[in-house]
């Protein structure tokens, strides 16, 4: 590390600029828990680190008034719990984000980071995907929007361009009637990693469910939208016969790694487990039980 | 290397230090500032020895740079007895014998301050859940816990 930059720019122009003119070894630095871990294992040797956490956009939490909500990259869990909003909207996208690690944890993590950094087990990006949030990235080249659930390409990598940084995710309006949940399953209570997660958003009128979407993390080398239980409970009333068909259209996506934290099968299984249970406290949390 | 000049606050003085890029909050903390309060357990983000607050909020310092610092309030156990005077959950571990060897009881009581200031009637479960990031070898956490929960007490009562 001996030739090691430090800069924290205070527009995203400044930053873009810095991180495309610092090449290859170039990192960015939102939270850092998982950045400066992998320094100190040596894992990771940036030639320069920029820290977003001076640019405004990237630490902000906007609400709409068409009630979409814009959150900063950068955002820490703490501070988005703390938002008088945010969790009576999306409270499956916020109870994942406050998974992630301690309470000394949490005052540094960001979504940004845990979608960046590309772990299939990463706790916020199922429920990221099941809101149907979409990133807003900047380069060199401009801005463009993704859906969630474009980003990672695998463990530890993204579809990001070179130079490329997430600003914000943008969730869209919700329409009346709906909610979220995210469950992950861990072999201990607590600062585990996730050996499967599961998130759930649904849309409730008159007890149809006219919308549904479902993704599950740490069964494949990314975190999957399962697009066909999405499907199987959308039009239902969320009956037995519904959630069972959701439920192995979760399993039929699975392609787990096989270790001493959860055999495939194990995984696999559970997977379905956790659909069912996130369905009801999906919809729980719309009939406000 | 070049080396940055840094300037904070820490426990409400205006500091300068200079640091490497690389450098963690914690290692300036323990070497050029002198602060060894902060302790080093594992230097991952795992066990809270290095526990410290940035802005008000609780962070590992081991997972801070130290340029990081810049223009932000660090607090760190040095700054919890003011005047000499023991802050009420530093006596009350004393005296209920909350520690062992001590190496994690900077990083516990840092982080049990921060969850009085913000949950002065905290559920033993809640205790136990907000402290999950401070590892302790030695005393099993019932004391800890113990400990926390009488403070609490203890502060309501003198709030009335
Ligand atoms: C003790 C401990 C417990 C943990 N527990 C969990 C857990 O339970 N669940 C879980 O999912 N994770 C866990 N983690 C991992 C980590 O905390 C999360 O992945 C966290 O969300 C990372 O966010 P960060 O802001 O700290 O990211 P950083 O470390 O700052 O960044 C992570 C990576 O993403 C890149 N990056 C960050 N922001 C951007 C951006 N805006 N644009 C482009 N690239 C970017 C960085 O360059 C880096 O490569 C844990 C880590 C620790 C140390
Ligand atoms: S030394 Fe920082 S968490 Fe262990
Ligand atoms: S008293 Fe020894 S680690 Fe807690």
């Amino acid at each position: 590390m001996s030739d090691l930059h430090y800069l924290s720019p205070r527009t995203l122009d400044e930053a873009i600029k810095a991180f495309s003119d610092a090449g290859e070894t170039a990192r960015i630095l939102a939270g850092g828990t998982d950045l400066l871990v992998q320094m100190r294992a040596g894992t990771v040797r940036p030639g320069t680190i920029i820290d977003i956490k001076k640019i405004g956009e990237m630490t902000d939490i906007e609400e709409a008034p068409d009630g979409s909500f814009v959150v900063g990259a950068a955002v820490s869990g703490a501070v988005l719990a703390e938002h008088p909003r945010f969790g009576a909207v999306w409270p499956g996208v916020l109870e994942a984000v406050n998974l992630i690690g301690s309470t000394q944890i949490q005052g540094r993590a960001s979504a940004g980071g845990n979608l960046c950094n590309a772990s299939p087990a990463g706790d916020s990006v199922p429920a990221l995907v099941a809101a149907g949030a979409t990133v807003t990235v900047a380069g060199p080249n401009g801005r463009r929007q993704l859906p969630v659930e474009a980003v990672p390409a695998g463990p530890g990598r993204t579809n990001l361009a070179r130079g490329e940084i997430v600003v914000g995710f943008r969730f869209p309006p919700r329409p009346p009637g709906s909610s979220d949940a995210y469950l992950r399953m861990i072999p201990r209570t607590e600062m585990d990693i996730a050996v499967v997660g599961c998130g759930v958003s649904l849309t409730l009128r008159d007890g149809i469910c006219t919308a549904a979407r479902v993704a599950l993390g740490a069964v494949a080398p990314t975190v999957l939208l399962v697009e066909a239980a999405g499907k199987a409970l959308t039009g239902s009333k969320l009956d037995d016969a519904a959630v069972d068909a959701a439920a192995a259209a979760c399993r039929a996506v699975c392609r787990p790694i096989d270790d001493k934290r959860g055999t495939i099968e194990y995984r696999t299984k559970i997977a379905g487990v956790l659909l069912k249970r996130a369905v009801r406290i999906a919809a729980d949390r719309v009939r406000g039980a | 290397m070049a080396k940055l000049q840094v300037s904070t606050t820490i426990n409400g003085e205006p500091v300068e230090f200079l640091c490497s890029p690389g450098e963690t909050m914690l290692d300036a903390l323990r070497g050029p500032l002198g602060l060894t309060g902060s302790k080093e357990g594992c230097g991952s983000g795992d066990c809270g020895a290095c526990t410290i607050t940035l802005d008000g909020r609780l962070v590992c310092s081991c997972l801070v740079l130290a340029a990081e610092a810049e223009g932000r309030q660090i607090g760190t156990i040095e700054g919890m007895a003011k005047g000499g005077h023991l802050h009420p959950l530093q006596t009350k571990f004393l005296e209920m014998a909350a520690l062992q060897c001590g190496i994690c009881t900077p990083g516990v009581l840092m982080a049990a301050r921060a969850l009085l200031e913000r949950n002065p009637d905290p559920t033993e479960e809640e205790v136990r859940f907000w402290l999950a990031g401070n590892l302790c070898r030695c005393t099993g956490y019932d004391k800890i816990v113990r400990a926390v929960l009488e403070t609490a007490a203890e502060l309501r009562e003198a709030a009335q």
